[in-house]
């Protein structure tokens, strides 16, 4: 793997450094400063900051304005792109759109379904998938072609990252599933957030034993819990997610003033422990709405200082 | 077949109450065998309709009629004598029969008796579920005989999700995961290896999206 792109990003996980990266999510309104500030707090900390595309399919500040505000602040962005909203006229207008910015990473993703947010009488789209979006930043960047064809004059230069769900079922083919994305054309990998290490650790395992970690960057997504209660809201009602039981119950177990701090360590030994997994790349924190402890997080991880002048 | 759910009588009630004489018409196909808009339901309703507007002290005639289908002229044409009889039609056929009869007896208004759902199957009796959304190019040989575009809560030609949970879809409990089911049944026939083969962009052109549809077949048409 050598760096194809001007990402940062990608420079940082070509000179074999462990990768930091974070997000912040757009807010439900139009001030600018709901997303500069959560920037401030995290960008001596990371590589680079996601932003999410209306998650949880609750209508948001968009994904690419947020991203453009953050190259405004001299900050390298992930621009995560669903194909929920999206037909493919819009994405690779978007696309462009990026790149007539210079955001050099894109997230492809399919989007929780509508259901979930504020327009669940919504239509969706899903005119592509995730794994064909990759193909077609892929497409864009290496071809320099639109889907139908055409040549695009100043193709997009972006790193392409998808994610991927250790945890999700059937378990047999989420390592069938990670080829297929590489297949694609994916260069990096955030995945859904660890609380199972074990079940984690068997998933790299077996991406190892085909070679996937020597042909993608896989960067561990890891999110603190705030209280027990998040914790439990996680562990029952997030589709997709794998809590342990001992992991609800530590947080239970200590009082609820300390619950913030327990949630910390817990995320920071999670880190610590998978630095030592092979084929890990990086960390993807994911601090919900609680951006300020990721400092603190990369800090007590031995991330910190992270890599100038690439 | 088509599945339909009956419309709330409120409803039909609304549309029909300013009318002093109307047909109830039924269909013998799907809608009979999904208990929405056969000779049984168009019984029930017209008696429910004769009932209400007798209470309501209001004279309004309300007859029965079942045809074999409503999406054929040839049945349609059963109704060409009689149709003047009538101020208005409550067709319980899908919204096929519902236009075809519309287009036919382009004097009479016609309105629908019930909500068409989808091409579906009866997974026991009371329970239907869908099976097709008509894309215009069928891909079942390719996922094991299951459809994604009409199972798959995101359409996904290259799925499960991450919210595949225990074989069932993110958006609800009572919803299979039509990956999981996909790749049960690849497994079942020895065909799991065929999963990473990247299923293509779709050409949608051949559904909704390309617009109001057609089949022409030149050698059977006379």
């Amino acid at each position: 793997m050598s760096a194809k792109t001007p990402s940062r990003l990608e420079k940082i996980l070509d000179s074999g450094q462990l990768a930091v990266t974070s997000e912040c999510g757009p807010p439900r309104g139009s001030d600018p400063e709901a997303i500069t500030k959560k920037a401030e707090m995290i960008k001596d900390h990371v590589d680079a900051i996601n932003i999410t595309d209306n998650q949880t399919s609750v209508t948001r500040l968009s994904s690419l304005a947020s991203c453009i505000h953050l190259k405004l602040m001299g900050l390298e962005p992930t621009l995560q792109m669903v194909v929920r909203d999206r037909n493919r006229i819009a994405l690779q207008s978007d696309i462009l759109g990026a790149a007539s910015f210079d955001i050099h990473n894109i997230l492809c993703l399919s989007g929780d379904h509508q259901v979930f947010g504020d327009s669940s009488q919504g239509q969706n789209v899903f005119d592509l998938d995730s794994m064909q979006l990759i193909q077609t930043v892929r497409l864009m960047r290496d071809e320099g072609k639109f889907l139908g064809g055409d040549d695009i004059k100043r193709p997009p230069k972006m790193f392409v990252g998808a994610a991927a769900n250790p945890f999700a079922d059937p378990f047999e083919i989420r390592v069938p599933r990670l080829a297929k994305k590489i297949a694609a054309g994916v260069e990096f990998i955030q995945t859904q957030c660890i609380y199972n290490l074990d079940k984690f650790e068997l998933w790299m395992k077996q991406a190892r034993d085909r070679g996937l970690h020597e042909k993608v960057y896989i960067l561990a997504g890891v999110t603190p819990f705030k209280s027990a209660g998040m914790a439990k809201y996680m562990k029952n009602r997030v589709p997709g997610m794998d809590v342990p039981d001992e992991v609800v119950k530590r947080m239970a177990g200590v009082s609820k003033e300390n619950q913030p701090e327990e949630g910390v360590n817990i995320c920071v030994e999670t880190i610590q422990r998978l630095k030592e997994c092979e084929g890990v790349r990086g960390f993807h924190i994911m601090a919900i709405e609680w951006e300020e402890k990721v400092p603190e997080i990369v800090e007590r991880s031995g991330l910190y200082p992270r890599p100038k002048d690439l | 077949m088509i599945v339909a759910d009956k419309k709330p009588i409120e409803e039909i009630i609304d549309m029909v109450k300013g009318y002093q004489k109307i047909l109830i018409a039924g269909c013998n196909e799907c809608v009979t065998v999904c208990e929405a808009g056969g000779k049984k339901e168009v019984g029930v309703l017209a008696s429910a309709l004769r009932m209400y507007f007798m209470n309501e002290g209001k004279k309004i005639e309300v007859d029965e009629i079942t045809l074999e289908r409503q999406c054929d002229h040839e049945y349609l044409e059963e109704m060409r004598n009689s149709i003047d009889q009538y101020d208005a039609v409550v067709s319980l056929a899908c919204g096929v029969g519902v236009q075809f009869m519309a287009e036919k007896y382009f004097g009479t208004p016609v309105y629908p008796g019930v909500n068409t759902c989808f091409m579906g199957v009866t997974e026991e009796r009371g329970v239907w579920s869908e099976r097709c959304q008509g894309c215009g190019q069928c891909i079942l040989g390719k996922t094991a005989g299951i459809c994604p575009i009409s199972r798959c809560a995101k359409r996904l030609l290259n799925g499960p999700c991450g919210g595949s949970t225990q074989g069932k879809c993110e958006i609800s409990k009572d919803l299979d995961c039509a990956w999981q089911l996909i790749i049960d049944r690849l497994k079942e026939l020895d065909r799991l290896d065929e999963y990473e083969e990247i299923a293509p962009i779709k050409d949608w052109s051949t559904e909704r999206a390309g617009g109001p549809r057609r089949v022409v077949r030149e050698d059977v048409r006379q």
